[in-house]
């Protein structure tokens, strides 16, 4: 098939993707093109890093969840930063690493599945998503060798297969599919170790949506660069499901809810009151910790 | 060196209209016409999945008469070009006038410059906030465009069909009964009932989220087609 006249793309041939007619009459605004310079000196860049994602399967669907925190450095660069993204009806993204590179890579990548849909006039297959968004990643190592490093979390309802379904990916572009949960970022590896214990199979919608809540609050306990729920601001993860219904938008009010919950079942409520009567003791001036040298760690 | 017989510009044209103009003539019509909510878009078309009416953007879609192969050419440098733009810029900076004056220009080139002229008409639609943000672009084989309003036909019986729903339509009307004046457009001019399995209805709807673009299934079609009958 040849294009008309002064439409883009004429010396491709037929092809469905978006990223090949981008790459070939628009170079210069399509990602993946190498980058020069050293992970040193991407190092010196302020970049800003999103932060904890994660993803979860229930029964009939997948809960596809992200703190709200990005941060620079040591610095917060953002309070209320969106990390989980609508792919099409039926399938969502999650980004963490350089915010960015990562929102791009998103972007290419939903008008890519938009654009396949069209020109085919049918939907891709999920597997299909899964593949060509790996293909992306790995057309972003350059990049990625240079300290822009973005691993994605891809997760959506499978309708050949009629069940939620995530797939995790690397640096290079590798894909593997998770049977049960994953979470990435610099907080994952808490995330996961909450969701392990608290992850079960045949879980419902709402058990799923609190695993991923407190999977989150846990990651910000120990992680700095997570953001965890704050009250005070209105500020809570944001939190996708995906069924055969497509794509629901799990409402902040019901994550206030959620884990207002699992604080008061958990008992540790005082913890969140900023002055509550045990710390006070501690702030007492001239107390036995009050001349700690920085960085000690205030056992003394 | 080739010997090129002279012939005049006039006769040129002239051969290759009445060549293109020939050729639409053989394929079936679509109409095109704007309801309370949106633009309706019916066509008769035996096929279920070579469709003559499609989506190229979030508020944009497209339909096509004539040769197949040269409309859906078409539809598809539309798709690139509206995401190359949306992609560049931003979603509202692709517009149905923007992609209407690239296949003018194109059509205009390949009706000078190639063997044969395109044998197709094409629509380019675009819903707006409201009624009043509509448009509708016809464009001719040749690269002529008109801006429409309120209704379209194109294809081999466009003149019959324009005057049956100069009669039939009115402004303001729900989808249900535009369609039904359109289906029953069809039906009178082509003289033979509508089959549903046999019908395209699509539709941009401006109560949609992002992507208006709707096309409808046989069982939302089948009712409008009886109650076109019997009316």
């Amino acid at each position: 098939m040849t294009n008309p006249p002064g439409f883009p793309g004429a010396e491709l041939g037929p092809t469905s993707s978006f990223v090949d007619v981008l790459r070939a009459t628009n170079p210069s605004v399509s990602s993946g093109h190498p980058a020069h310079g050293t992970a040193a000196a991407a190092a010196d860049l302020a970049v800003q890093h999103g932060t904890t994602v994660l993803a979860l399967r229930f029964d009939g669907g997948v809960v596809m969840a992200g703190d709200r925190r990005a941060v620079e450095g040591f610095q917060i660069a953002d309070e209320r930063i969106e990390k989980v993204f609508p792919v099409d009806e039926y399938a969502t993204v999650a980004i963490a690493g350089a915010a960015g590179q990562a929102t791009e890579i998103v972007r290419l990548f939903q008008t890519e599945v938009e654009h396949y849909e069209k020109v085919e006039g049918t939907h891709l297959s999920l597997e299909g998503k899964a593949n060509r968004l790996a293909q992306m990643i790995r057309a972003n190592l350059p990049a990625a060798m240079q300290g822009l490093v973005v691993v994605p979390l891809f997760a959506g309802y499978d309708i050949q297969r009629g069940d939620g379904r995530i797939f995790r990916y690397d640096v290079t572009g590798g894909r593997w599919e998770e049977a049960d949960f994953h979470a990435t970022g610099s907080g994952g590896v808490f995330a996961r170790g909450s969701l392990k214990k608290r992850w079960q199979p045949g879980m419902d919608r709402g058990a799923a949506v609190r695993a991923a809540t407190e999977a989150l609050y846990d990651a910000s306990q120990e992680d700095v660069a997570t953001g965890g729920p704050d009250v005070r601001k209105g500020v809570f993860p944001s939190m996708k499901a995906v069924t055969a219904a497509g794509i629901e938008v799990v409402g902040d009010d019901e994550i206030r809810d959620v884990f207002t919950r699992i604080l008061e079942e958990a008992g540790t409520s005082a913890h969140w009151v900023a002055s509550s009567p045990a710390r006070e003791q501690h702030d007492v001036p001239g107390s036995s910790d009050a001349g700690d040298p920085p960085g000690g760690d205030g056992e003394g | 060196m080739g010997f090129t017989p002279y012939v005049p510009p006039e006769q040129l044209i002239k051969d290759r209209s009445e060549y293109a103009r020939k050729g639409i003539a053989r394929g079936k019509s679509v109409i095109a016409l704007q309801y309370q909510d949106g633009i309706a878009f019916v066509a008769e078309n035996p096929s279920a999945t070579l469709h003559k009416i499609s989506e190229i953007y979030d508020r944009i879609a497209f339909a096509g008469v004539g040769k197949y192969s040269e409309f859906e050419e078409l539809r598809i440098g539309g798709i690139r070009l509206a995401d190359v733009r949306g992609y560049t810029y931003a979603r509202e900076d692709v517009t149905a006038k923007n992609l209407a004056n690239a296949y003018s220009q194109a059509l205009t080139t390949i009706f000078t410059q190639q063997m044969k002229p395109y044998e197709v008409e094409i629509l380019v639609a675009q819903v707006g906030e409201e009624g009043a943000g509509d448009s509708m672009f016809h464009i001719l084989f040749d690269g002529s465009v008109t801006d429409e309003e309120a209704y379209v036909a194109m294809g081999g019986r466009s003149d019959e069909l324009l005057e049956h729903l100069r009669g039939s339509f009115s402004s303001g009307l729900g989808l249900e009964a535009a369609v039904r004046v359109a289906i029953d457009a069809l039906a009178t001019v082509e003289d033979h009932p509508m089959e549903p399995q046999r019908l395209e209805v699509a539709v941009l709807d401006r109560t949609r989220a992002r992507r208006k673009f709707h096309r409808l299934r046989e069982d939302d079609i089948r009712p409008l087609v009886t109650a076109a009958t019997a009316g």
